[in-house]
């Protein structure tokens, strides 16, 4: 009788610890990953490995240069019998992680029969006319002319010509070397320069190490506005007329049909009244003018700039240029430099945002002359300093080149067919440096926050702008700059949209202690039973494995 | 005769007047301000601004991108967006039609945008919700707010102010968002448009810290495209910026009905904006009742204008500043506002039209929305079109509709009703009704409240719910008859609005917005509900896993029950023998 009750209980108790068993089993079988996956975010998988690769990728820019000389330049000391290639390599190191590799690869040779016709010209300006149906015109790609020393080509003590389109004509030298030096000079002027690559790379370079020029230059985008501004804070005393249609029709439609292959530029133009300056203008007895000296032009911008009006419409980066035309009481004005020296233009730029140019009126001769005065902008004047701004601001100076260097104007178009390669060299490395940024810094956040939604028209987004940048850099390796721009501005655009999808700020975020707390009404009495059942059960099994020992 | 314009070009070209530069090109824009006071049958005052830019330029063929003074902000948003016509309203407080008279331009509390798009725009939806955000972001005002639930497609209230070939009721939105605070944010970005800023002219006056402390502030933006001449082969574009103000007599005016520029803005004006063609203020002096006037302005105004406005005639007093007589004695204009005697409050006019509105019911479940329209023409009828716009989370029942004119139902002659989606789009009710001399009409809608989702609830839910004015628009009949006068030469405060003949003019009135309370939940709501499920939840879960794993065995009466062991103790203490 104990002893069948004994065993009753026993079968008893063995099925309770299968019940409890069977509970914890489902519990952590089932339940967990049902909540888990019932309360989970849905996040689009995303190639993390190569955007950590995008960061340390080696970027090499080649620049394929074609090196042609006419009889009577051909150094003594060439290494082969011409033609023959030969590859040049140079290294820009940006900080301790980044560095690009510029790759110049040469090609020499002589010069045919309709070459050294085009080159028996009287000026060099000529034989770079002459020249230019001859050459290689694929972006990037540049020729070099060697001329004999003695040539009358190059007017006396200047050796290198650059001229409107993607060739220069140099002078030989004596040696190689002293050849290889000169060339290296021109094509660098001619593609870029080691601070052209550095500015391009600002956001990467310590701040220390960057020269106010560098930082300058206006971000890369895939769109500019520019805008012209008249500003006249005295339409009492001045009526002032600027016929700034034609103008830009003129003046600065031409440079932007040839930039328009950069980016998208809109122009547009508007008159401000009653728009003064943040600086009162100090009175000069002397000269009887009024002067604004280096150091105030900072505070000049501020209230200026809450007239200007945002460019409700459009999301790209706005090119500001101010005429400004003072008022009565405050004329003539004047801009005085650092060493307070009258500035010959009476303008001044400020960097990636616009250039500001002062407009006198000349007094009327007899003061009797009635008001407002009729003022006709002298629009010639005004053009010339913006389109030298507009050139600043794109990081195209013309000045720091050696003496004997002479560069073709660039005419009607306002931009020589290199200078656009400039801009295209620093572009391209720009925009690739900036996505990877922007998906190196997408990656972090969405690794730090696990509860964003990732979807998968972002995931894509991303994909393309990954696969986008790793094209451009091939195309870059291979010497094909326009290809390669192309598919940075494709990267560019595709990163900013994963970016700034709206997608990934719809949840609200709660972090996850808060959630977890909420289900803790729930988790508590579930999982205490369980766990002191499993406990009792892990007790009853050891005192078990002690009976026997006991028992015997 | 083309002589004589050409003699008349080179004479301008010669002697520059003041205000425009003489050159041989021929200005294309031009800009008239106006300030026009007008004193209230309630002792408070109104001052209407108006500064009308008009271009001879056509925005929308997108070459145009040089501004003079058309705002370049809104001409490339115009051009940008293919917008045909603009009018845009933020107004702070309710202009009180039943006592204050017919407003100029009246506007419903909070903002109210309006939009016709070109035919050429393809995705209107798109375009207008673009456009909403940009407007946002340049008058610093919460239009990001206007989505699909509270636009809606007017068939019959809105027209095109401006020229148009064509009303295709499908180009344009209207939204209103009553809950919308008005405030100096949005002021500075107004007055910024203007090409004289606040430095000169009428908007020296416009001093916020004046302009907020009234009864009734509203400030408009209306674009619109307009005839270039009287053939009207070209198109010029109008900008109007509209701002008007209520000065209440107590608050403002220290109880003292009279009133000067001074006492209203704390400023006098000094000068017009050299940049404007036309620059006048404007004082209603009309003689009430035929009698004589009673108003006495000074300084003695430059001239005496008489005009019929609203189907009523009315004098006024106007200063030109671009007078040189005017700033002869003084240098400041400091326009005052005497009566001569005390004013009899028994006799103030009752406007022709007006309308009343309030929610009825009780209790959280239903309610009743009611229109009161009054026509006091003593013996014309008109028809009226009664825009309602009522968001979705009050469900309408259509089949309670109720309009009743003199105890007698009132059918109307069109209707055109939009059922709501639920958060998607809100109810749409136009109709067009015969209101018969002298009456009241009445009209009932009923409704449900609906409950909201937990997260759709604005901040501070218990304090109501706005639903938008509606709006009210009549061609009411004249009590004068009018006369066609030219558009360009008269004030710009009667030129809105086209008036269709001498024998009526258009109204349009807005009525009060309705606050309506809804079922609102307790917020903490989510967590209780979670906490009380899985405690439920939790609970069950014990006791079923209490009888599952508990092992059963039996067991042998020994001791007794609780009941025998405490009989036990209780004998034991007695001293008594144990059970």
């Amino acid at each position: 009788m104990a002893a069948a009750a004994m065993a009753a209980d026993e079968a008893e108790r063995a099925r309770g610890r299968r019940a409890a068993l069977s509970f914890a089993a489902i519990a952590v079988v089932l339940g967990l990953p049902l909540w888990w996956r019932t309360t989970e975010t849905y996040r689009a998988a995303l190639p993390y490995a190569d955007i950590d690769g995008l960061g340390q990728q080696p970027v090499q820019l080649v620049v394929p240069v074609a090196v042609v000389f006419s009889p009577g330049s051909v150094p003594g000391d060439l290494p082969s019998p011409l033609p023959f290639r030969d590859v040049q390599e140079m290294k820009i190191s940006v900080n301790l992680r980044t560095s690009v590799t510029s790759r110049y690869e040469m090609a020499y040779r002589a010069t045919t029969a309709q070459e050294e016709a085009a080159l028996a010209a009287a000026t060099a300006r000529e034989a770079d006319a002459a020249l230019r149906p001859l050459q290689d015109v694929s972006m990037g790609s540049l020729t070099m002319y060697v001329v004999p020393e003695t040539s009358s080509l190059l007017p006396q003590g200047t050796s290198v010509y650059v001229g409107r389109h993607r060739s220069a004509l140099v002078r030989a030298e004596r040696g190689l070397a002293a050849l290889h030096a000169r060339l290296r000079q021109v094509t660098q002027v001619m593609s870029f320069t080691a601070t052209s690559i550095t500015a391009a790379l600002s956001d990467r370079v310590p701040d220390s190490r960057l020269s106010p020029d560098a930082r300058r230059s206006l971000k890369s985008s895939l769109g500019y506005e520019i805008t012209f501004s008249l500003l006249n804070p005295d339409p009492k005393s001045h009526a002032v007329d600027w016929d700034i249609e034609g103008a830009v029709n003129r003046y600065v439609k031409p440079v932007l049909d040839k930039l328009s292959l950069v980016a998208n530029f809109s122009v547009d133009s508007q008159i401000l009244y009653y728009a003064v300056l943040g600086v009162t203008p100090r009175y000069d007895k002397e000269s009887s003018s009024f002067l604004l000296s280096a150091h105030s032009l900072p505070h000049v911008i501020n209230p200026v700039e809450a007239r200007l009006g945002s460019s409700a419409a459009s999301l790209y980066p706005v090119l500001n240029f101010l005429l400004y035309v003072p008022e009565r009481s405050h004329s003539p004005l004047y801009i005085h430099d650092k060493d307070g020296a009258p500035v010959s233009t009476n303008a001044f730029h400020s960097p990636r945002w616009g250039g500001i140019m002062v407009y006198n009126v000349e007094a009327p001769a007899s003061p009797q002359a009635s008001l407002p005065l009729h003022v006709d902008v002298d629009m010639a004047r005004v053009m010339e300093v913006f389109l030298a701004q507009l050139r600043l601001l794109f990081g195209l100076s013309r000045e720091e080149l050696p003496p004997e260097f002479l560069l073709e104007s660039p005419g009607n178009e306002g931009l020589a067919d290199w200078e656009l390669d400039h801009l295209l060299w620093a572009h391209t490395v720009e925009n690739i440096a900036t996505v990877s940024t922007t998906l190196t810094s997408l990656a972090q956040l969405l690794d730090k926050i696990g509860n964003i939604v990732i979807k998968d028209d972002v995931a894509s987004e991303v994909y393309r702008a990954v696969a986008s940048v790793q094209t451009a850099v091939a195309k870059l390796a291979v010497g094909h700059l326009h290809s390669a721009f192309q598919a940075s501005k494709e990267a560019v655009t595709s990163s900013e949209r994963a970016f700034f999808d709206p997608s990934l700020l719809h949840l609200l975020y709660f972090p996850d202690d808060q959630k977890f707390a909420i289900y803790i009404p729930l988790f508590l009495p579930m999982a205490v039973p369980i766990l002191l059942s499993l406990a009792k059960i892990v007790r009853e099994t050891r005192q078990r494995k002690k009976e026997p020992t006991k028992m015997d | 005769m083309a002589a004589a314009a050409v003699l008349l070009l080179l004479l301008l070209a010669a002697c520059p007047s003041p205000g425009r530069a003489g050159t041989g090109r021929e200005r294309r824009d031009e800009l008239r301000e106006e300030l026009l006071l007008s004193p209230l049958p309630t002792g408070d005052v109104a001052a209407t601004f108006q500064f009308r830019t008009r271009w001879d330029a056509d925005l929308q063929r997108g070459a145009v991108s040089h501004y003079r003074l058309f705002p370049k902000a809104l001409g490339r948003l115009v051009a940008a967006l293919g917008v045909r016509e603009l009018h845009l309203a933020l107004t702070q407080g309710f202009w009180r039609t039943r006592f204050w008279g017919q407003p100029p331009l009246q506007a419903p509390a909070g903002a109210e945008l309006w939009v016709w798009f070109q035919p050429t725009v393809t995705d209107v939806d798109k375009a207008w919700k673009e456009l909403s955000n940009i407007l946002s972001g340049i008058f610093c005002a919460s239009l990001n707010f206007i989505d699909s639930t509270n636009t809606v497609i007017p068939t019959a209230s809105f027209k095109p102010l401006g020229l148009a070939n064509g009303t295709d009721h499908h180009l344009l939105r209207y939204a209103v968002l009553p809950r919308e605070v008005v405030c100096t944010e949005n002021l500075t970005p107004w007055k910024k448009l203007l090409p004289c800023g606040s430095k000169a002219g009428l908007a020296v006056l416009l001093k916020a810290e004046r302009l907020f402390h009234s009864s009734y502030h509203s400030q408009a933006v209306h674009i619109r495209p307009v005839c270039r001449d009287a053939s009207c082969m070209a198109v010029s574009w109008e900008l109007r910026q509209t701002l008007t103000v209520v000065f209440d007599v107590f608050s403002s005016g220290q109880g003292k009905k009279d009133w000067s520029l001074f006492k209203m803005f704390s400023r006098t004006l000094t000068d017009a904006c050299p940049l404007a063609s036309q620059s006048k203020v404007y004082v209603d002096i009309s003689p009430k009742n035929k009698e004589k006037e009673l108003l006495e302005v000074t300084p003695p105004p430059t001239s005496v204008h008489e005009a019929v406005v609203q189907g009523d005639k009315k004098t006024y007093a106007v200063y030109d500043l671009l007078s040189p007589s005017l700033f002869n004695t003084s240098r400041s204009l400091n326009v005052q506002l005497k009566w001569k005697r005390p004013q009899d409050s028994s006799e103030m006019p009752i406007p022709v039209l007006h309308a009343q509105r309030y929610v009825g019911g009780y209790g959280l479940q239903t309610g009743e929305i009611c229109t009161l329209i009054y026509n006091t023409h003593p013996y014309r009828a008109f028809p009226v079109i009664l825009l309602e716009t009522v968001p979705w989370y009050l469900r309408l029942y259509v089949h309670t509709l109720t309009i009743i004119t003199k105890g007698k139902e009132n059918k109307p002659s069109y209707i055109h009703y939009q059922p709501a989606q639920d958060r998607r789009r809100p109810h749409l009710l136009e109709m067009l009704i015969q209101l018969p001399a002298n009456s009241v009409t009445k009209i009932t809608i009923q409704f449900e409240r609906a409950l909201l989702k937990w997260t759709e609830y604005p901040p501070d839910p218990n304090h109501g719910f706005y639903v938008g004015s509606s709006v009210l628009s009549a061609l009411v009949p004249s009590v004068i008859a009018m006369k066609d006068v030219d558009v360009e030469q008269s004030p710009l405060f009667t030129s809105l609005f086209p008036s269709s003949d001498g024998s009526s003019y258009f109204v349009r009135l807005y009525t009060e917005p309705l606050l309506v309370n809804l079922p609102t939940p307790d917020f903490s709501m989510p967590y209780n509900v979670i906490c009380l499920t899985c405690t439920v939840v939790a609970v069950c879960y014990g006791s079923f896993y209490n009888l599952l794993t508990r092992t059963f065995h039996v067991e042998e009466p020994s001791r007794g029950g609780l009941a025998k062991r405490l009989a036990n103790v209780i004998r034991k203490l007695r001293g008594v023998p144990l059970l």
